[in-house]
């Protein structure tokens, strides 16, 4: 198992890397549906099989292709005409970007993250009737609140998606 | 499925989320002409939601496992919110009309983001911090480009929403590393958890710690996480800015006292040493860039600066007295500052608006009533007495001297007669400058003239009779630093 998250890792994070780098925004978004792919294999190894279908559903399928149509739509292929007005962006950049890597690296290799107390194991999920009865479960109680703050944090996102978009309000 | 005890205690919050929906409700029925009944209708949603605040005064509720805390500590940040929300919404009316931005978001989303910040006073875990933080950024990066057609708000609407989801993303990163280390996002959860694991020294939970810290110093701009201040300020309609400078501090502060109160006591040895230096790099950043600056907005958002990080000392001073000032501060803060907004908002002919200081002289003999508000606002910020701004201050300092913070507190006077200077300079124009051309006109609306009016009593009020707030500040702490 410990191998195959190297396999799954490895990718995810170089693509994560191209997504940022690519020039020509098309590519950037195609990495990022390879990218988002990866976690969701990563959600599988975690035993995690909902959220790694619903990544793959809802981020690398639908919202993917919502971004895929916008840059087209748009004519953004090339990203030419974006000049960087900071000359020093990308050295400072790169500089406190490898910092923190180093810190998370460092700090990592240094703690043994415990396994959550009271977690529920593989088996007793299946016990529960699977992991996407468990997570429903989940939602409407331990985390009601939650669910329902996100359900006005979207509401606020549709307002304000209007109010900047829509030529007459 | 919750109990009728929950939805009773969450009551404020709920009446504010319903209000918000039915404003938007309201909007389809009401023609473009009498929006305004809007406004009026949104003010009665927050007297209502500070009435339910009031009548649970006294109580701890712990709710949704753990996920919310309705105790004193979060009704008095509530209802500082809400206050501060009625103001601007006062001051909002005439101007969102004159400038032809009267839609009913502008209040729902206003509501929203006051809700966002009820949440964050009340987050009994981390989720609820970071959800109701987003709730309050995103309708303030709306509300901030609501003036559609204009560049500058639309340079503020994007650079706020740009650096804003960056540090949602620190945010987002410190709890998922908290909860690697400790296993648990509840706050209660975390405390005990550091103490049972040995997690004292554990560089995990420092880091997450720090990138918190990071995330929540860019919602309350602390230097050198307060870029985008000035911009946004500036772009912003007004009213937005003054509603942004207060709701969204107090908010913060609120969740910060949350998450290191009641989280990371044990830790506080670490996070005190940083905060004091961030302190210390807030004030006199904040004061130092103000001297220069020759727009109102401008000069209110390095004012806006300096004043977190006079308010970081009562958080570092780590004692009851030192957090009741805080919540003291945050109360006078909200009226001062709120008011120095309202003039700037009053000072507006039609869609034109006067915003450079040089815009100021001679208001002095032109608007008389203006004027002396105006200057009222300027001495309390100024933290000259016996306006609320001075006992502010006063007990602040104090708490960090007791706490054994002397050194910062010597730093933060100097820094207060520094800021003396661009506030009183203010004074000085109004009064004893000759104007160049005309003098600024003033827009007449009874809205704006009892959010001033208002305004100043509470500046005064606090500054000569502060007993009453004092004690409920003091109060407000009772469970929460019990538990």
């Amino acid at each position: 198992m410990e191998a195959f998250f190297w396999v799954v890792a490895i990718p995810a994070t170089v693509s994560a890397v191209g997504v940022v780098m690519m020039r020509d925004t098309v590519y950037s978004a195609l990495l990022l549906v390879v990218h988002l792919l990866a976690v969701a294999v990563l959600f599988v190894l975690l035993n995690a099989q909902l959220i790694a279908a619903v990544q793959v559903v809802v981020y690398a399928g639908a919202i993917m292709v919502l971004f895929l149509f916008v840059i087209m739509m748009l004519g953004l292929g090339r990203g030419e005409g974006v000049k960087e007005k900071l000359p020093l962006q990308r050295p400072v950049a790169l500089l406190f970007g490898g910092a923190m890597a180093i810190l998370l690296g460092v700090v990592m290799s240094q703690t043994t993250i415990q396994p959550v107390a009271g977690a529920l194991t593989p088996g007793d999920v299946l016990a529960m009737g699977g992991n996407t009865q468990v997570v429903g479960r989940l939602l409407f109680s331990d985390y009601l609140l939650a669910f329902e703050v996100t359900s006005i944090l979207l509401l606020v996102a549709i307002i304000g998606a209007v109010v900047l978009a829509k030529r007459r309000l | 499925m919750p109990t009728t005890q929950e939805l009773i205690a969450i009551s404020p919050e709920i009446i504010l989320a319903l209000w918000a929906l039915s404003v938007m409700f309201l909007d389809l029925l009401i023609a473009q002409s009498r929006k305004s009944i809007l406004a009026y209708w949104s003010l009665l949603g927050l007297l209502l939601a500070g009435g339910a605040e009031f009548s649970l005064w006294g109580r701890e509720e712990i709710l949704f496992q753990g996920a919310f805390v309705q105790d004193n500590l979060s009704l008095f940040l509530d209802l500082v919110l809400l206050l501060a929300t009625g103001l601007s919404l006062l001051m909002a009316k005439g101007y969102i009309k004159d400038l032809e931005m009267e839609h009913g978001e502008y209040y729902t989303l206003t509501l929203f983001a006051t809700l966002g910040g009820m949440l964050m006073a009340g987050a009994g875990d981390l989720l609820i911090v970071f959800l109701g933080l987003e709730v309050l950024s995103l309708s303030l990066y709306v509300l901030s480009g609501f003036r559609r057609t204009e560049p500058m708000a639309q340079e503020a609407s994007l650079k706020y929403f740009l650096l804003g989801a960056f540090a949602s993303g620190f945010l987002l990163y410190g709890i998922a590393l908290v909860f690697g280390s400790t296993g648990t996002t509840l706050l209660g959860g975390i405390a005990v958890a550091i103490t049972e694991g040995g997690l004292l020294g554990d560089p995990l939970l420092l880091l997450g710690l720090g990138l918190l810290g990071v995330g929540l110093s860019f919602k309350v701009a602390l230097v050198p996480f307060h870029m985008w201040t000035p911009d946004v300020y500036e772009g912003a309609p007004t009213p937005v800015a003054g509603y942004m400078s207060v709701v969204a501090k107090a908010a913060g502060f609120a969740a910060a006292l949350r998450i290191f109160l009641s989280a990371f006591l044990q830790l506080a040895g670490d996070w005190t040493l940083l905060l004091s230096l961030l302190a210390l790099l807030t004030m006199s950043g904040g004061n130092i860039i103000a001297l220069a600056q020759s727009n109102m907005k401008r000069l209110l958002a390095y004012s806006s600066i300096a004043h977190a990080g006079y308010i970081l000392l009562g958080v570092i001073a780590l004692n009851s007295w030192g957090l009741s000032s805080v919540l003291f501060y945050l109360a006078a803060y909200g009226f001062m500052n709120l008011g120095a907004f309202a003039v700037i908002v009053a000072l507006r002919d039609g869609e034109r608006e006067y915003l450079a200081l040089n815009d100021y002289a001679g208001l002095g003999s032109r608007h008389p009533l203006l004027a002396l508000s105006m200057a009222i606002f300027m001495l309390s910020l100024a933290g000259v007495p016996p306006t609320a701004g001075f006992l502010a201050k006063f007990y602040i300092f104090g708490a960090a001297v007791q706490a054994g913070y002397g050194w910062l507190a010597i730093l933060a006077v100097l820094n207060s007669v520094l800021a003396a200077f661009y506030y009183l300079r203010v004074i000085v124009i109004m009064y004893m400058r000759e104007p160049a051309g005309q003098v600024a006109k003033m827009t007449h609306s009874p809205a704006l003239a009892l959010a001033i009016f208002l305004a100043v009593i509470g500046t005064v009020q606090l500054g000569l009779f502060p007993a009453a707030v004092v004690e409920l500040a003091q109060a407000s702490l009772f469970p929460f630093l019990g538990s």
